[in-house]
């Protein structure tokens, strides 16, 4: 599903901030990206969420190689990607239902196919009884819990969290936890950047430890 | 016991393997029945008499571009203005044609024939010749000899009320009508009264009708012109406008493009939020162009035969707008609203490519 090989990625004149990355994410797999601040992780996802192509190395997303793909087919590869950022990015003047249906809309399908869905999956991430709420005034576990429905509501191939953690409680980091284990044995491959070790160590996976660039993986 | 959704920490989900994502797959055919309600606004769509409506300004759903900002508000007041200020330049620019073509149309309906008084000539012989020749002319509809009391009338500012036949050698004019549709052939004319009346001279007015239609042209160029610059001024502040409303709304972009949407998608967003916004601009400011040319023209029917009237009618002929204007008022409202949404378009595919080409699309 996902190939890296001799990955780097530099910005500008700098320093590589990722340097021979090479790894590959099978099918229906979960892992930790893991790390120190500061160590890549969200630029490597920027990679895999094809915000950014890498300045050397080959890295391929669903067998195509992230510098070749061209911008037309660009929408229908993401739309196999769900990604949940550490900071939501929820749009504030959607209500719930909105921000979670946006995906299908964008598609361009007609509202009546897919509202029912949308308030399953929002009553299955219990925010059925905040489907009008906007995000200016949800809680910060309600906003990720809305993030991950959005993420999942096509059901991807790849799901791609960002500190999904980083904002909540424990015992929600914990509910979240096991909501993307869920999804992973439902056949979606998983990859949570996350520097919370607590976390990880709830749940045996691989994991993906980049510091300084590099990366060493953990089986 | 229930279970309260994704992972209910009230009831026992110590066990993973309660949580189960829901088929959405399966809910969708076992629901499809079951899906909202039947609108008057569906019916409506149903048919297809929202269609345009709907692809234009999305109606029905929330607007993906926020619909309410300082910008936004700044930017139809802009577009009211442009409008209003395309629509006076337009109506403007088409009172002055109409008025110049009755002007031209009335100056080219009558020529004069002007007799110099000379030495040995009888000017009242010259006067009748000069006519008799005219009349027998083909184009010639009608002649008026002007008699002494008319001409003393029209030298009355200059030369006063007192002024007698024989005082001064005062030229005499014959006003002749002209079928507009069967003009006479005026060379012809000219040479048979200079060889038949002597001191007779034909004017054709011609000079005037080139000095105004030289006039009527270079105003209606210079409106045009400024029409052009409203439009381009129009169009500048859109893209202004535009990038401006996708720098404030970036974090839209930046959500649109990883939820996998087209770029035809975010930029058609962006038309619709403009041609809004346009819409109540042209609207604001189309109505009160043609409020204005109402008024001027309720105002000058009201002062027909009046003193103001008169003079009024003297420098700017009617000074009304044409009912085609008003229909072209309208046009020229509606299309400053269909190039803003087009500018708009214009400007996100733009700033996509652009995006696209510095792959900085994610923050």
């Amino acid at each position: 599903m996902i190939s890296f090989e001799n990955v780097g990625l530099q910005y500008g004149e700098g320093e590589e901030v990722l340097r021979d990355l090479t790894f590959d994410i099978g099918p229906d797999t979960f892992q930790f990206l893991t790390g120190p601040s500061g160590a890549g992780k969200t630029s490597l996802l920027r990679i895999l969420f094809l915000a950014m192509r890498p300045t050397r190395g080959v890295a391929k997303v669903f067998g195509q190689d992230v510098a070749q793909i061209a911008k037309a087919d660009l929408p229908a590869m993401r739309r196999r990607i769900g990604i949940v950022f550490s900071d939501f990015r929820l749009l504030d003047h959607l209500t719930t239902y909105e921000n979670v249906a946006l995906p299908l809309r964008v598609r361009g399908r007609d509202e009546r196919s897919y509202r029912q869905d949308v308030l399953d999956l929002l009553d299955w991430v219990s925010l059925g009884h905040r489907t009008d709420a906007y995000p200016p005034i949800m809680s910060g576990g309600e906003k990720q819990r809305a993030a991950i429905a959005r993420a999942l509501i096509e059901k991807p191939d790849l799901l791609l969290a960002d500190e999904p953690t980083g904002n909540v409680d424990p015992p929600l980091a914990r509910r979240l936890l096991r909501l993307f284990i869920e999804l992973q044995r439902s056949g979606t491959s998983v990859v949570i950047a996350t520097h919370d070790l607590s976390l990880m160590d709830q749940y045996e996976a691989r994991r993906l430890v980049l510091s300084g660039g590099r990366m060493q993986i953990y089986e | 016991m229930k279970q309260g959704g994704w992972c209910c920490p009230v009831v026992e989900c110590k066990s993973m393997s309660k949580i189960r994502l829901p088929n959405l797959a399966q809910l969708r055919l076992k629901r499809a029945d079951n899906t909202g309600n039947s609108s008057g606004h569906d019916l409506a769509e149903k048919l297809g008499l929202l269609g345009p409506y709907v692809w234009l300004v999305g109606a029905g759903k929330s607007a993906i571009v926020p619909r309410e900002s300082l910008a936004g508000r700044t930017l139809w007041s802009v577009i009211a203005i442009m409008t209003l200020l395309a629509c006076l330049t337009l109506g403007a620019v088409l009172m002055v044609n109409a008025t110049a073509k009755t002007w031209q149309s009335d100056i080219s309906r009558e020529v004069t024939i002007q007799i110099v008084p000379l030495e040995n000539v009888n000017m009242e012989d010259a006067l009748e010749r000069a006519a008799d020749i005219a009349e027998k002319t083909a184009g010639i509809v009608d002649t008026r000899t002007l008699d002494w009391t008319a001409t003393s009338r029209l030298l009355e500012p200059w030369l006063g009320d007192n002024l007698q036949p024989g005082d001064l050698p005062v030229p005499r004019l014959i006003s002749v009508e002209v079928d507009p549709d069967q003009r006479p052939d005026f060379n012809a004319l000219r040479v048979e009264l200079e060889r038949n009346v002597p001191g007779a001279m034909l004017d054709d007015h011609k000079a005037w009708v080139d000095r105004l239609t030289t006039m009527a042209g270079t105003t209606v160029w210079a409106g045009f012109a400024i029409l052009a610059l409203v439009l381009a001024a129009t169009c500048l502040t859109v893209v202004f406008a535009t990038r401006g409303a996708l720098a404030g709304n970036r974090q839209i972009v930046e959500v649109l493009h990883f939820v996998g949407a087209e770029d035809r998608f975010i930029a058609l967003q962006f038309q619709r939020h403009f041609f809004s916004l346009a819409l109540r601009g042209v609207a604001l400011g189309g109505i009160g162009a043609l409020v204005i040319f109402y008024v001027i023209g309720v105002w000058v029917s009201a002062s027909i035969a009046t003193p103001q009237g008169d003079q009024t009618a003297a420098f700017f002929g009617q000074f009304t707008l044409p009912a085609s204007g008003y229909v072209w008022l309208i046009i020229t409202a509606l299309a400053i609203a269909i190039l803003t949404a087009f500018t708009a378009r214009f400007a996100v595919h733009s700033y996509l490519n652009q995006v696209h080409e510095t792959g900085a699309q994610a923050a």
